[in-house]
């Protein structure tokens, strides 16, 4: 059991489909995040690589093919060769495990940025305040803002926004960190902020996914860079690899515009 | 300012001396102080006036005014309004809450409520209130045909003062809902998305985050209704409740065949009780602003908070 749970991926996607009516977003998904693994995800927009990230943290149902966090299906409870749809509290219990970076923030504006920190380890892991608080201060230290731990939302630069949020997904203690298009929101010269953080984070050995168009980022830091359109994967492998020596037409044609 | 010929960008002067303060001539407001000026001397002339008008009988308004039986209706009037809001607004968040569920049960049951409750007039559902004890003499608690737990006797269980109340809070509850909806509607969905990554719940997001942010916009709606409330009180008369402050003072001119200085009397309370309220509101909203900035009334996204300040004073070390 033990051996099991440390080789099976972190991520395991087998021909993933979604849709939103006649819509087809992802036609065809397979891709494979392994423990301590960071893997960009790039692609113009409407590729479906946003509502890939989503679904692995059900906030989308798939439609077809299987979607498995640390081996265990995402949404559903295979019995008997029958899938079972999740009661709304054991889809919480699931996503708790995996944390998530939006590209608004989506911060909460009535807490202050600890409060923020700590609003889920105290309410949804019953952790004492106190305790809550300790490890919420510890962690915005990490990301640099031990200073703005009482500051509201509102008060604070969008780097400084999206930090904090990194922190509060951080504070549930995820296997697994999603982020989607992090840095698209900020002004340029926020960006490097928000940027460095994760790249602590990877460095310490977090298995991440990240939505970006920061090739840069991509190149230095991800394990594996994914190039998505209208769908489907269309490239796949080592980012220094993909960018410098694109295989596919279409990846070609995105990157001459990005790079 | 100025390119130099060569078009190479302009080099700023080392220092930073700052300039005297601009001293301009006050844009002045002729027709402001013109206008304001003439309300007021209207205004003094209508009390000149009113002060010596007989109709108005300010001797009897003033016997009147503090008058035990005055007193003791206006404590039953705002008896009246504070409990049933307090039912209005625990029913409404309730049935706000259940109508933005995703269980089609909860949905349909609170819109079936506000169907009936805010389509038929409230003096008729205060009538009927009253008619309870007719139509119903007791009410029984048990199964239909299994099991009978007790029978309460509708006239001891219920005076006409609760009756009142239950039937202005829950046709109140109807409008109330409405608000509240509208309030959690105004929440932006990534606030909800960003509690369900962190795995809280849905009655957990709804207590801790949504409904919270929902206040802002609740309160000054909910300010509104409560002296709505103050003044809709006068229609428990239809349950029948004589006990209430335009009720009572409308018995006690009927004897003394002099309406106009009670009119008075009463309008003074209902106006004490509403700037009461005012101020309550006041406080309550300020507590709810909580994390929206002075900068974030004029607009929402926009402002400009602090940080930009502080970015702007961050990118510009260079010279």
């Amino acid at each position: 059991m033990t051996d099991a749970t440390t080789t099976v991926p972190m991520v395991q996607a087998e021909r993933v489909m979604k849709s939103f009516g006649s819509h087809v977003v992802l036609r065809d998904i397979s891709l494979t995040v392994n423990r301590g693994e960071v893997m960009c995800l790039v692609g113009p927009s409407g590729s479906g690589k946003s509502t890939f990230l989503r679904c692995i943290n059900h906030l989308e149902q798939v439609n077809a093919g299987r979607l498995l966090v640390d081996g265990r299906l995402v949404g559903y409870r295979e019995k008997h060769d029958k899938l079972y749809e999740l009661k709304p509290r054991e889809a919480a219990e699931q996503r708790r495990d995996v944390g998530m970076v939006f590209q608004r923030f989506n911060l909460f504006p009535h807490l202050t940025a600890l409060e923020n920190v700590i609003e889920a380890p105290i309410h949804v892991n019953g952790h004492s305040k106190a305790h809550a608080t300790e490890r919420g201060k510890a962690l915005l230290d990490r990301v640099g803002l031990a200073n703005k731990a009482d500051s509201y939302p509102a008060h604070l630069s969008g780097g400084q926004q999206q930090r904090v949020a990194i922190a509060r997904a951080l504070a549930m203690e995820p296997k697994l960190m999603l982020f989607d298009e992090p840095t698209s929101a900020l002004d340029p010269e926020l960006v490097g902020e928000v940027l460095d953080v994760m790249r602590g984070l990877a460095s310490v050995g977090m298995t991440m996914i990240v939505v970006t168009h920061e090739m840069g980022f991509a190149r230095e830091v991800a394990d594996s860079l994914v190039f998505m359109d209208n769908g489907v994967v269309v490239e796949e492998g080592d980012p220094a690899e993909v960018i410098n020596n694109p295989q596919h037409k279409r990846t070609q044609a995105f990157l001459s515009k990005v790079l | 300012m100025s390119n130099d010929p060569g078009g190479r960008a302009s080099v700023r002067p080392d220092s930073h001396e700052a300039l005297p303060p601009i001293e301009a001539v006050k844009l002045r407001h002729p027709w402001r102080w013109l206008i304001s000026f003439l309300l007021i001397a209207w205004v003094v002339l209508f009390i000149v006036d009113a002060s010596h008008r007989e109709a108005y009988d300010w001797s009897a308004y003033g016997k009147y005014v503090f008058d035990q039986r005055i007193s003791k209706a206006a404590l039953v009037t705002l008896q009246l309004t504070v409990y049933s809001m307090l039912l209005a607004v625990v029913l409404g968040v309730l049935l706000a809450v259940m109508r933005l569920s995703p269980n089609p049960v909860f949905k349909t049951v609170s819109w079936v409520y506000i169907w009936i409750f805010r389509g038929t007039p409230v003096y008729v559902q205060l009538v009927f209130w009253g008619l309870l004890a007719t139509i119903y003499p007791s009410i029984s608690v048990g199964i239909p045909g299994v099991t009978n737990l007790f029978d309460l006797p509708t006239t001891a269980s219920f005076s006409l003062f609760w009756l009142a109340v239950i039937g202005l809070g829950l046709n109140e509850a109807a409008y109330m809902a409405e608000i509240v909806r509208s309030g959690l509607l105004s929440v932006d969905r990534g606030q909800d998305e960003a509690a369900k990554a962190l795995g809280m719940s849905w009655s957990l997001t709804m207590r801790r985050i949504v409904l919270p942010q929902a206040m802002r916009i609740i309160i000054p709606p909910t300010g509104n209704e409560v002296i709505s409330m103050l003044k809709t009180t006068s229609l428990v008369t239809a349950v029948p409740v004589a006990t209430d402050l335009y009720t009572r003072s409308r018995d006690i001119s009927s004897e003394t065949f002099n309406p106009i200085p009670l009119l008075l009397v009463a309008s003074t309370w209902y106006l004490f009780f509403t700037s009461i309220l005012m101020v309550v509101q006041y406080f309550l909203e300020k507590r709810f602003a909580r994390g929206h900035t002075q900068f974030a009334a004029a607009g929402d996204e926009g402002g400009l908070p602090e940080a930009d300040v502080e970015t702007l004073s961050e990118a510009s070390p260079h010279d």
